[in-house]
């Protein structure tokens, strides 16, 4: 399985040096990928129909716990095949729709990361790689969402998504950490062991809270929806593949595995079904009003997210059946949509459902596929959808007694919202009288509406045998969701009983609405008037305020001059300091105990008074460093006295070089000019004798510290034993710390290189702007 | 700054500076000194040099840009921290040759360091200083 991973990562990174040769004829071979690793899986289906779980484990960082073990069960295998099935379409797809395009290898590549990211993400074995791969996946739908990088729009789409996902990654791994810490395991197949113990510890609620925003942000629930019609500026093969089919139900997967693994609770359920059966009617309401295909698209999948997530909360046997069928219906018809959206958009260059008309006049088989789509999205008998639709009604009416009417009735209005929406996107472009502006509209390339049409014709054959597809694809995954034996139990026809009354109920209001009401243009910008309370605009809001604060925080604290930090930096060092003095008490000091003071002494104590004077009191720059750097000899001196010769020599060394420094630098100032008012000298003044007094006690209260010279003494015994060396401080330098001087010199070499390039960069006059 | 005395007096002075530096870096094992001091003395010397007779003559001198030094210096460490690794050692191990070697003393991986470190330092000074002095 390692290898379905890497290939599209390995064959992405490729396309940068071969990018010129995959835009020509040879984009062929693109689709290839995805067509050869869905194969692969689909040559596993007998085997984990039979219940067989396959698993790979490679080491990578043991010592973390952190190893690619990949797992293909049930769910994980529905997912991969969703991932490779509908990519080997969209790769098609893409390749024309495209066609031309400055940045196609871009695109691609782009889209094979996601591929194998999304591939990563359902394989995963182990939470933290599972992590690992889930942030790619965002990252890689960064890079999609705001692939038109020329337009300010799908910037801030793209910035958007990857604020909102991110910061649900961060959410995510907090939970994931506490999981595996908890547990004592990062491998999923061991956590499910751990169940019980997971959801009687203290933490349990805050896992539970971790991971649902992690698994929300990404599958866009309320709060966290908007994201999602922001990410429809991706081009729409992209919408139809990240956005609808594979990446946004990531966060469904994710509730899906942990259903065996912290599942089971209250907590669990009535967050799931809260969240979920808000998301799913507030975002199927919303659908009816908008008059962009995309916009009803990403509504209606954001209700249907809503709906799975709804559904596992609900975490009956039937629910989960309902779950893992309705994800395949989902996948099936609403990657269709989105292509027949963009074969739409691609040829009349509108997606404004006001606007479309006739359009099967001139493209009949998109527009059949658009019908099959639509039909199965509405759940019409004799399609897939129709079984997944009896399936939630199912699972809702065998809910606990009272609670079952209402979850229905909200299951039967977020029905009919979709049925209209799924008929506007896909019917009604095509119906009524073709335009004159759109006569000339051709029907597009074969390979962008074939991919459509074998997923719309796959919806109705899986309609017609779900006995079979049951068995094969989705008993399983209920398995594996259910963490034991679900019944699946589907058949094309279930008899006169309520569910089918609910069922043709639905259809009816649904097309009932569809006829009944039209969304226009003022319809949506009354829509808008509510926007000040959306999340969108607190979110948006909380952004700038972030905004706002940093760049306070960066005009008043970390302003530019040097002068400014030096002066924070040590009225910062003074108070932490001087705090911890105080808490030791008065500092006593013994004069008996230190050595008398030497003539020489003396002498270098007027020295260094003298060029203390000459510093604040000179008006020329040049003697102020001059005389500064007169301190620094004489504190030589001192080191010289006590037999420091080391030290000695490297600070003297220094002091000149620095001197040095100063000298070209200042060389080029401008003439000294005091600008200052009278206060600033005396509080820098204040400031510098406060923190010579404090190193002053400092330094006086070390004499009544402990003498412990158990380092020393160590250094002193072994520096010659183990290293040959007579200078100790040498021997710590090269030989005991010889890795902190390594990194060191790295430093250093780092701060050269920072100077130089700092210097010599020059820009061109038309870069400065 | 022109001055004929210091022009003179630079032209004996690099040289002796230079050895001096080396006489630093050599004895660093065994008595005060070492890469760090040995590479800040040499850097003085070119320093004083290129007060003397201005930077673009020190630059001739030099050949190479002093950047370069950066690189070659970090190889030289970077080279005696993994070269007991051929051996089966961890790095960083001390590896000495048995006898001492004439005037230079003893040798052993921990002078490479050493002149790692040397070289470092003055490729690091060298670059800083000059690139300002030639800023305009």
């Amino acid at each position: 399985m390692l290898f379905t991973v890497l290939t599209g990562l390995i064959t992405s990174s490729l396309l940068v040096p071969f990018g010129k040769f995959i835009k020509t004829k040879w984009s062929i071979l693109l689709p290839f990928i995805p067509v050869i690793l869905f194969l692969f899986y689909l040559w596993h289906v007998p085997v984990v129909a039979n219940g067989t779980n396959i698993v790979q484990h490679l080491a990578w960082v043991p010592s973390l716990g952190i190893n690619f073990d990949f797992r293909l069960d049930g769910l994980s295998l529905l997912f991969a095949l969703l991932i490779t099935g509908i990519g080997t379409g969209i790769f098609f797809y893409g390749r024309s729709y495209l066609k031309g395009h400055v940045y196609f290898d871009r695109f691609f590549a782009y889209l094979l990361l996601f591929m194998s990211a999304m591939l990563g993400v359902v394989l995963s074995n182990n939470i933290l790689t599972l992590f690992i791969f889930w942030e790619l996946t965002s990252i890689s739908s960064f890079f999609l969402i705001g692939f038109n990088n020329d337009s300010k729009a799908s910037r801030n789409s793209a910035l958007m998504a990857l604020s909102i996902t991110g910061m649900g990654g961060f959410f995510l791994l907090a939970g994931l950490i506490l999981t595996g810490n908890i547990a004592g395991t990062f491998v999923i197949s061991e956590l499910f062991a751990h169940h019980d113990q997971l959801i009687a510890h203290p933490l349990y609620p805050l896992i539970v809270g971790l991971i649902c925003i992690g698994a929300f942000t990404k599958s866009a629930q309320f709060p966290f929806h908007f994201w999602l019609p922001g990410a429809m500026k991706a081009p729409t093969p992209v919408s139809a593949y990240l956005h609808s089919a594979t990446m946004v139900k990531a966060g469904v997967y994710l509730l899906a595995r942990f259903t065996p693994i912290l599942g089971n609770t209250e907590l669990w359920g009535i967050t799931l079904m809260i969240v979920g059966g808000f998301t799913m009617i507030f975002a199927a309401v919303h659908s009816l009003f908008r008059t962009d295909l995309k916009g009803i698209l990403a509504y209606s999948t954001v209700s249907a997210l809503g709906i799975l997530t709804f559904l596992l909360g609900v975490g009956t046997k039937d629910a989960i059946v309902a779950v893992s069928v309705f994800i395949l219906v989902h996948a099936l018809y609403k990657a269709t949509l989105f292509m027949v959206t963009g074969i739409i958009d691609h040829e009349t260059h509108t997606r404004d459902i006001t606007k479309l008309k006739g359009l099967r006049k001139v493209m009949m088989p998109v527009f059949i596929a658009s019908l099959l789509a639509a039909l199965s999205s509405a759940g019409v008998p004799a399609t897939f959808g129709f079984i997944g639709k009896d399936l939630i009604y199912e699972a809702t009416l065998n809910f606990k007694e009272n609670w079952a009417i209402w979850l229905t009735a909200l299951a039967v209005l977020t029905n009919i919202g979709l049925v209209t929406a799924g008929f506007r996107a896909g019917i009604k472009p095509f119906a009524g009288k073709l335009p004159e502006e759109f006569r000339h509209v051709r029907l597009p390339y074969k390979s962008m509406w074939i991919p459509p049409m074998i997923l719309a014709v796959l919806g109705i054959l899986f309609g017609l045998f779900p006995g079979v597809v049951g068995a094969y694809f989705n008993h399983q995954t209920a398995n594996a969701i259910a963490g034991g034996e679900t019944d699946m139990h589907l058949q094309l026809w279930h008899g006169f009983n309520i569910v089918l009354t609910l069922s043709v109920a639905t259809l009816a209001a649904g097309i009932a609405l569809y006829f009944a009401n039209n969304p226009t243009e003022e319809k949506l910008l009354a829509l808008e008037r509510f926007n000040v309370i959306s999340s969108q605009h607190i979110f948006r809001r909380i952004g700038n305020g972030i905004e706002k604060v940093a760049s306070w925080y960066t005009n008043t604290i970390h302003n530019g001059y040097l002068r400014s930090y030096h002066l924070k930096i040590i009225l910062f060092a003074e108070l932490l300091l001087g705090y911890k003095l105080w808490l030791g008490g008065p500092v006593r000091i013994d004069y008996a105990n230190l050595t008398p003071l030497s003539w020489y002494e003396f002498g270098i104590a007027a020295i260094l008074l003298g060029a203390m004077y000459l510093i604040v009191s000179t008006k020329s720059r040049l003697t102020a460093v001059v005389s500064t750097s007169v301190i620094g000899y004489c504190i030589c001196l001192m080191f010289v006295f006590y037999s420091a010769p080391d030290l000695a020599m490297t600070q003297f060394t220094i002091d000149t070089l620095t001197t040095v420094l100063f000298v070209l630098v200042l060389y080029k100032l401008p003439p000294f000019i005091n600008f200052t008012s009278r206060g600033v000298p005396i509080r820098d003044a204040i400031v510098a004798l406060g923190f010579g007094v404090i190193i002053s006690l400092i330094a006086l209260r070390v004499l009544y510290e402990p003498n412990s010279t158990a380092i020393s003494d160590f250094y002193g015994e072994n520096a010659y034993l183990l290293a040959k060396g007579k200078n100790v401080v040498n021997v710590i330098l090269v030989d005991f710390r010889g890795m902190d001087t390594m990194f060191e010199t790295v430093v250093l070499s780092i701060a050269a290189l920072g100077v130089y390039s700092l210097l010599k960069l020059r820009l061109k006059s038309s870069e400065k702007e | 700054m022109k001055s004929a005395i210091l022009q003179t007096a630079t032209r004996y002075l690099l040289p002796i500076l230079l050895l001096f530096s080396f006489f630093l870096l050599l004895r660093g094992h065994y008595y005060p000194g070492g890469g760090f001091v040995g590479g800040l003395v040499a850097s003085i010397a070119f320093v004083l040099h290129s007060f003397a007779n201005g930077t673009e003559n020190t630059m001739k001198i030099l050949r190479y840009k002093p950047l370069s030094l950066i690189p070659i210096g970090l190889a030289t460490s970077a080279v005696s921290v993994t070269f007991p690794l051929l051996f089966g050692l961890p790095p960083m191990t001390g590896l000495w040759f048995e006898e001492p070697i004439p005037v230079i003393g003893m040798i052993g991986s921990a002078l490479f360091f050493d002149i790692g470190v040397y070289l470092v330092v003055i490729g690091v000074v060298l670059t800083i200083l000059f690139t300002i002095a030639l800023n305009d």
